[in-house]
């Protein structure tokens, strides 16, 4: 076994100085009958070769992003990765170490998570931000609780703009706690109606995805102002971290909590994980924060250095009374986010969102004159909107496949009362040249 | 002695946006070939910012630097042995990496086609098979990111269960060993936590547990090994008194590897468990993530199981399904963290039943091995054999004025990750130390040779073991100034 160093002698030295005699007996405090009489029903160990070869085949049976036109977003993207991102994450000093428990030895992943802290802070418009949750739907999740914790009140208020999945994770959590979940409708543009006629006085919270599921711009500080008069507090969950570069900042706008989804910031899509949940909140709330923290202190000589802080609220110090139960995070993902933000920078992520917004622009203005293609909502959106085709949707995403382009999201099953519907979403991936191919698909039965 | 570590250039490096330097970027875009568009026009005024000023301004020779002089700061499995007890730090298999990164897995998207993504469905429909027979279990699912979430699934599914029976249980019985995330995701799913203390020797004992079960209690929770390196060898009985009542069994699988080949949670009567494919199936820590936490269930739970259930249909082909009335839900966006399950799968593929085996033997071995060469030298709380690790306290240390604290930092002058500190709780000033099966007798002998001379350092020199680190870049950091008046962002300083 390459991964283990021992040779017969070692472990015949070994075995004498524990005084066994056999492998075996230092298994003797597992009653007999517990313990397995012969191997495991499991084949042969490989060599590296032969892995690379199953796997390889395994890898060849699956679409994906770097072989051919992708349109398909839906809470997880295809960006461009700069390569210096996976060059440093691949480094062992970042991959084979653990939580950063022993400050001394451990300043390069703190002093990179005080980092992401400081941009993540920055980006959504609030003062604090957590050193990473495990995905954006749980984010979202644990965002609800902390606002149930923070009111004291008892029902969550989310927007049918939600993402599917993050509100079914939602009600996951939310079920052992037996707490009502209350839906604000999404009204004819694509955008959430005033909810005022549903935060009655035992809600939390009113979660709103910006932009919302099926890609509109929603009235954030509408939905706060809205929010704060009932008395409840505004968590925004964000699936596409990119649109942060463009939008204006959601605690700008009066989120209290801003939560989501930060994948498209350097992290590869990888069958939807790992990815890199986010949550950040005021300093008047960070006692009731989920997650690890990091934060500033000096040493014995005085000199700047980080540390984990605020631990108290945390599973192994308050156990039962913890504010979450989550111990390891995404740390990893989060370094790949640090790195790609600091790559692109002040001046890259605007320019790259902006980029996003125009290739969206351009999709739609070539659906909008093209016979058999509809926009069928109005509200203002990124980089994601939901195009109408006639006759079914899965017939026109199997055209586009058959042109060699992954299409979008089928919306029979999430939004079937748009009708016939994709959801296309446009990256700095897709050219020009993919965009008309794919609106040509898409209308394919209408000629 | 052989030292493990010497002096070094260590270099210095200010944070990102004290290199900023306005108009740097290290990103270009491709050329544009669509029009151009008024972001403001289009979406509002209001709605569009202005500015990102809270990022930084930095070439790519910037960044890299930045980031590498960085990780020089780290330790790290693959610099030297990291013995964090209950983490399983082993060696994490370079293969792992690059089969994740094959683009058939990195670029694969979740809501594609699964007739177009069958390479991975198979992949984890094979995984949760291979977890299924070195655990015993009859069915997992990998949805779980991380082990805590794994727990909370369990949990949950465990309650399903008992509401599916028309019973509403409100106790989860939890050993004061524990790990803290025990008790933690028993309250998330809203159940009361009650502590069940271990005997005198270290390990539960029916009569404890006899003591505190009743009709009310849903499910004990136990970790086997537990968290002081001990084989609960009741095991077979306490599951009798657990489902003689009603309740069921949950097993914490952090400390799987000392199993592994050997012996099967499913065999003992657990009926639930997580597993960490982060420790027991060598996939990278990451620095404190990600990890993945699939939980494993006897076949009376799989109509909770959490959705989408992979399965794989008689045509050999695979599917998702979410048609499952009595699951408990959703427990991630996607189907859990899928490079990490890649990763894990590519272990299992190399180990081979043979390999896994020995991982588990030599994991004990090791652990017995620094078990014996310490014993004479750090006090012993619990005697006897352990499994995958063996826990000493600072007591022998008292008169010294020496604590586990400072064993801890003094080992990292010497070029070690100090092991789990002051955990598990019920032994005061506790030094858990998990050497994994990575690690070969000479090491073993180096690190042991090290905490020896540590102990009589303890004794000649006490404040040089007092005052430890001296060899680091940062000497002891102050974690109460920390906590006490949080700075936890940078802010440019108003004097410039």
């Amino acid at each position: 076994m390459r991964y283990v160093p021992h040779t017969e002698a070692d472990i015949q030295q070994m075995l004498e100085a524990i005084g066994c005699e056999r492998v075996e007996d230092l298994f003797d405090a597992i009653p007999e009958k517990l313990r397995l009489t012969g191997p495991l029903a499991l084949p042969a160990g490989l060599s590296e070769q032969e892995v690379e070869a199953e796997l390889g085949a395994l890898a060849e049976r699956n679409d994906h992003a770097q072989g051919m036109p992708w349109f398909l977003g839906a809470g997880t993207y295809a960006h461009h990765i700069p390569s210096a991102v996976d060059a440093i994450a691949s480094r062992s000093e970042f991959t084979t170490a653990y939580t950063p428990y022993q400050a001394e030895i451990s300043q390069g992943t703190l002093q990179a998570i005080f980092e992401w802290q400081t941009m993540t802070a920055g980006l959504v418009g609030l003062d604090v931000s957590n050193a990473s949750m495990y995905d954006g739907a749980s984010a979202t999740a644990e965002a609800a609780m902390m606002a149930l914790r923070i009111t004291r009140r008892s029902k969550v208020a989310v927007t049918e703009g939600l993402h599917p999945h993050y509100r079914q994770v939602l009600e996951t959590y939310l079920g052992g706690l037996g707490t009502p979940v209350v839906t604000v409708p999404r009204g004819p543009d694509g955008c959430t109606v005033d909810p005022t006629p549903y935060l009655d006085d035992d809600v939390a919270c009113l979660v709103v995805q910006q932009p919302a599921f099926l890609g509109s711009v929603e009235r954030l500080a509408d939905a706060a102002d809205k929010a704060h008069a009932a008395g409840a507090l505004l968590v925004t969950s964000v699936t596409e971290a990119l649109s942060l570069g463009l939008l204006r900042a959601p605690g700008d706008q009066g989120a209290d909590i801003v939560c989501g989804e930060a994948q498209s910031l350097g992290v590869p899509m990888g069958f939807g994980g790992p990815h890199l949940g986010f949550l950040a909140c005021h300093t008047r709330h960070v006692r009731q924060m989920p997650g690890r923290l990091v934060g500033q202190t000096a040493d014995a000589e005085g000199r700047r250095g980080f540390v984990l802080t605020l631990s108290t609220r945390e599973q192994h110090i308050r156990r039962e009374r913890a504010t979450s139960n989550i111990c390891t995070n995404q740390g990893l993902c989060l370094l790949m986010a640090t790195i790609y933000l600091a790559l692109l920078g002040r001046r890259g992520l605007a320019a790259l969102a902006q980029r996003n917004l125009e290739k969206a622009e351009y999709a739609k203005s070539r659906v909008r004159e093209t016979a058999g293609l509809t926009l069928p909502l109005s509200a203002p959106t990124f980089n994601e909107f939901v195009v109408g085709v006639e006759g079914s949707a899965a017939d026109a995403l199997a055209r586009a496949r058959d042109a060699g382009i992954t299409g979008g999201l089928d919306l029979a099953t999430h939004a079937p009362e748009v009708g016939p519907a994709v959801l296309v979403c446009t990256t700095e991936l897709c050219r020009r040249e993919d965009i008309d191919a794919l609106v040509a698909a898409l209308a394919g039965g209408a000629r | 002695m052989t030292r493990n570590a010497s002096t070094g250039i260590a270099y210095e490096e200010d944070l990102l946006f004290e290199h900023s330097r306005p108009g740097r970027v290290g990103f270009a875009l491709p050329a544009r070939d669509v029009p151009e568009v008024d972001a403001g026009a289009l979406l509002g005024a209001d709605a569009v910012r202005d500015d990102l000023p809270g990022l930084p301004e930095l070439s790519e020779v910037d960044v890299v630097r930045h980031f590498t002089r960085m990780s020089t700061w780290n330790a790290a499995v693959d610099l030297a042995l990291y013995p964090l007890g209950s983490c399983t730090m082993k060696y994490n298999p370079k293969i792992n990496e690059r089969m994740a990164r094959l683009p058939g897995f990195a670029a694969a998207h979740p809501l594609a086609d699964p007739a177009r993504c069958q390479g991975l469905l198979e992949l984890m429909v094979r995984l949760e098979e291979g977890l299924c027979e070195v655990s015993g279990m009859d069915h997992v699912s990998l949805q779980p990111a991380a082990g805590a979430q794994g727990e909370l699934a369990g949990v949950m599914m465990i309650r399903a269960l008992h509401e599916a029976r028309g019973e509403r249980r409100r106790v989860v019985l939890v050993p004061d060993s524990a790990h803290g995330t025990n008790p933690a995701s028993a309250a998330l799913n809203g159940f009361d936590v009650v502590s069940v203390p271990s005997g005198d020797d270290g390990i539960l004992h029916p009569e404890a547990v006899e003591a505190v079960m009743t009709d009310e209690v849903a499910a004990l929770m136990v970790t086997n090994p537990n968290t002081l390196g001990l084989f609960e060898r009741h095991i077979g009985a306490i599951c009798e008194i657990v489902h003689a009542r009603g309740g069921l069994v949950y097993l914490d699988g952090a400390n799987l590897n000392a199993l592994l080949g050997v012996a099967r949670p499913g065999d003992m009567g657990v009926d639930v468990m997580h597993f960490n494919l982060h420790k027991t199936f060598s996939t990278p820590h990451g620095g404190g993530g990600p990890g993945s936490g699939p939980v494993g269930i006897k076949a009376a739970l799989a109509p909770h199981l959490p959705v989408p259930v992979v399965r794989r249909d008689d045509d050999g082909s695979y599917r998702l399904d979410s048609d499952l009335p009595g699951s408990i839900g959703r427990l991630h966006g996607s189907h859990g963290n899928a490079g990490m399950l890649v990763r894990a799968f590519t272990y299992l593929r190399s180990l081979g039943a043979e390999g896994i085996r020995r991982c588990g033997e030599m994991a004990v071995l090791n652990a017995n091995y620094l078990r014996v060469r310490l014993s004479d030298h750090y006090h012993v709380p619990y005697d006897g054999m352990v499994m995958h690790e063996c826990v000493f306290s600072d007591k022998h240390l008292a008169d010294t004025g020496v604590t586990t604290m400072d064993v801890a930092k003094r080992l990292i002058d010497h070029g070690y990750h100090p092991p789990t500190i002051y955990f598990p709780l019920i032994v005061p000033g506790a030094l858990m130390i998990e050497p994994t099966e990575s690690e070969s007798l000479e090491g073993l002998d180096r690190f042991a040779d090290t905490l020896i001379e540590i102990a009589q350092e303890a004794r000649d020199d006490p404040e040089t073991v007092r005052s430890a680190p001296h060899r680091t870049r940062h000497r002891r950091l102050d974690e109460t100034r920390a906590a006490r008046k949080p700075v936890l962002r940078w802010q440019p300083d108003p004097a410039s």
